[in-house]
């Protein structure tokens, strides 16, 4: 199938939700919705790095947070522009802000990315480990800068108060789930698209054998990083609406670890090898843990999240796509 | 007074250091000399505190002395871990992707098993040293500091003669540099490599007992150690335990020299920081190979 009817096809099931959830008319839906479409964003953002390439990003949390806090940072200037401009400059600035949401979006993934960029430069030329690591310490580092910067709230965080209604959408959380499920099929199309390109060949022999493929002439550091540059944009594209999700963001429900932990765990759950694998993991298992958060705790939730991130690399290292292709195999067989 | 200040601070770090030499132990042998990317290794260590807290709360004993005695527990435990991630894993030649988000869901199933266990309060034990200090001249040494660091140098010490004296010991230095040669000598790899790691996971009891003598302990709290031990592994030079211990002493008198004039916000960037740094400048680290 070619990319446009592809995403013909996602749009198409996108606006059937969007209808479908209109006529059931219960806004916590859409409250609902908003945050498994994140995950199924964020967990398409990890595979392309983590499962295109093989290298395993466990900042997500802190790529998020980028996003998160680029918002809070337009925000707050379109807040008090007397504070940050001089005054010849406040007359075009005030034609500027508030920026829209969707610019908000744009610049989240465009900060994320460069981040991923100057960080991926710094570590990827390294073993794979290493680059694991410095994921894990860039997103502590990210977190004591903004817990130390005051403009965005520092530790004691920052109001984000989302306007009471938008033309043509209604009410402000459907609004914010339609931006999101446009993301997601983004995300989604752009995955298949570089599953499908010289790109994801490339990225494909850096996962299977890094040094051959350095030595048949593929660019190993550029694809990395552009690998990273595009994982990275779209977690910050991610976060980018998540304050005006929540409404109030402090530093520790940003950069908090059960991202970094779903955006792994999905797409090992669902399979790592193409686009469909990380979308499968994060419906599912993000649609159960909302179910057990509102039915036993949050805590239980993220233990059955490690659970089966444990049991599924043990017992299923493809996912469910892998064992969904072992059974229809084995069926074909016999 | 600025001078004072300065001394006491340098002190402070010296002690944290030995700490986070205790601490860094076990990754240094199991990343450093096994390859074994076991990020899961600080939440052992918290889990080891809380060991340290149930038994000290139940029956008064000093944690120390119960790290000790729980050694032979984590060690067991260690051997548990290392088969499950020999047969996943290593034998199927896919240690590097699964191998890290296995011990990834370690990390996090520890953590969020203690804070259904115990919540998220946090927990300190009572010893008769823990309030007490020295004071030589302008010098102050807090004894809960103190004691943790002595008996932390004394197992490091005791850790780099049996690597460096015993038959086994030389073997675990072999079977980082070439497995296939111990092999041809008659001995198995992967025996020696389970040796190591048990002996990697025994040292987080001993750590988790000195963190809850350091300071009060949260499950989360292993989270914060995670960068700080891949810091100082890798400046230290992988593989190195006497690296392990300069840049463990490195990093902690940075550290709080970083907390006593900028403010204790600012500590866990510190090592984070060299980190990057060390990996952009010098991935072989200090004493590295």
């Amino acid at each position: 199938m070619r990319t446009p009817l592809f995403t013909l096809i996602l749009l198409a099931i996108a606006a059937a939700l969007y209808l479908a959830f209109r006529v059931i008319g219960n806004d916590y839906l859409f409250f609902l919705g908003y945050v498994v479409l994140q995950y199924v964003v964020i967990a398409t953002a990890w595979n392309i790095l983590g499962g295109y390439c093989g290298y395993v990003n466990f900042g997500s949390a802190g790529f998020f947070a980028i996003g998160v806090y680029s918002t809070i940072f337009f925000y707050n200037i379109g807040q008090s522009p007397e504070d940050v401009f001089p005054e010849f400059m406040l007359a075009p600035m005030a034609w500027i802000f508030p920026l829209p949401l969707p610019v908000l979006i744009v610049l989240g993934g465009v900060f994320a990315g460069l981040i991923g960029l100057g960080m991926g430069y710094l570590t990827l030329r390294l073993r794979g480990v290493f680059f694991a690591i410095a994921t894990l310490a860039l997103a502590v580092v990210l977190e004591t800068f903004i817990v130390n910067w005051s403009f965005v709230g520092g530790s004691r965080g920052a109001y984000v108060i989302p306007p009471e209604s938008v033309p043509v959408f209604g009410t402000f959380i459907q609004y914010l789930f339609v931006l999101m499920l446009l993301l997601a099929v983004a995300s989604l199309a752009a995955a298949r698209l570089i599953e499908r390109s010289r790109l994801g060949i490339g990225f494909a022999t850096i996962r299977d054998d890094e040094l051959a493929a350095e030595a048949s002439g593929v660019p190993t550091l550029k694809l990395k990083l552009i690998a990273t540059v595009l994982s990275g944009a779209l977690f910050g594209m991610a976060g980018a609406p998540f304050p005006f999700y929540i409404g109030y963001v402090e530093p520790n429900s940003a950069f908090n670890l059960s991202y970094a932990v779903n955006a792994i765990a999905m797409p090992m759950i669902g399979g790592t090898t193409s686009w469909i694998g990380p979308m499968v993991g994060a419906l599912i298992l993000s649609t159960l843990q909302q179910i057990v958060t509102v039915t036993i705790s949050s805590a239980v939730n993220l233990l059955i999240t490690g659970l089966l991130l444990i049991g599924f690399v043990i017992l299923a290292p493809n996912g469910l796509v892998g064992l969904w292709h072992h059974w229809t195999a084995r069926r074909s067989n016999s | 007074m600025q001078f004072d200040l300065l001394i006491n601070a340098i002190i402070a770090g010296l002690m944290l250091g030995a700490f986070y030499a205790a601490v860094t132990a076990g990754i240094s042998i199991s990343f450093g000399m096994l390859d074994i990317v076991n990020i899961a290794h600080p939440g052992f260590i918290i889990l080891g505190s809380y060991i340290a807290y149930i038994v000290n709360a139940q029956f008064g004993i000093d944690p120390i002395i119960v790290a000790i005695l729980a050694l032979p527990v984590f060690y067991a435990l260690g051997a548990l871990v290392y088969g499950i991630y020999f047969q996943s894993f290593e034998r199927r030649g896919q240690d590097s992707l699964r191998g890290l988000a296995f011990f990834f869901g370690l990390l996090f199933v520890t953590e969020v098993g203690l804070i259904l266990a115990f919540g998220v309060d946090y927990r300190s034990v009572g010893t008769s040293y823990v309030g007490g200090s020295i004071t030589l001249g302008p010098m102050e040494f807090p004894l809960r500091m103190l004691v943790p660091a002595i008996v932390s140098l004394a197992m490091f010490a005791a850790l780099q003669l049996f690597m460096s004296r015993t038959f086994i010991g030389r073997a675990v230095m072999a079977v980082s540099q070439d497995p296939q040669a111990l092999e041809l000598m008659a001995v198995d790899p992967t025996r020696i490599k389970r040796i190591a790691f048990s002996l990697a996971m025994a040292t987080c009891a001993m750590a988790g007992a000195f963190l809850i003598v350091i300071q009060p302990v949260l499950p989360s709290s292993g989270r914060e150690y995670i960068g700080r031990v891949f810091a100082i592994c890798v400046l230290g030079g992988l593989g190195s335990l006497p690296g392990t211990l300069i840049a463990a002493l490195l990093i902690g008198v940075i550290e709080s020299i970083a907390t006593t004039f900028y403010g204790p916000s600012w500590a866990p960037a510190v090592s984070f920081g060299l980190l990057l740094l060390t990996l952009a400048v010098r991935p072989s680290g200090l004493l590295g190979r």
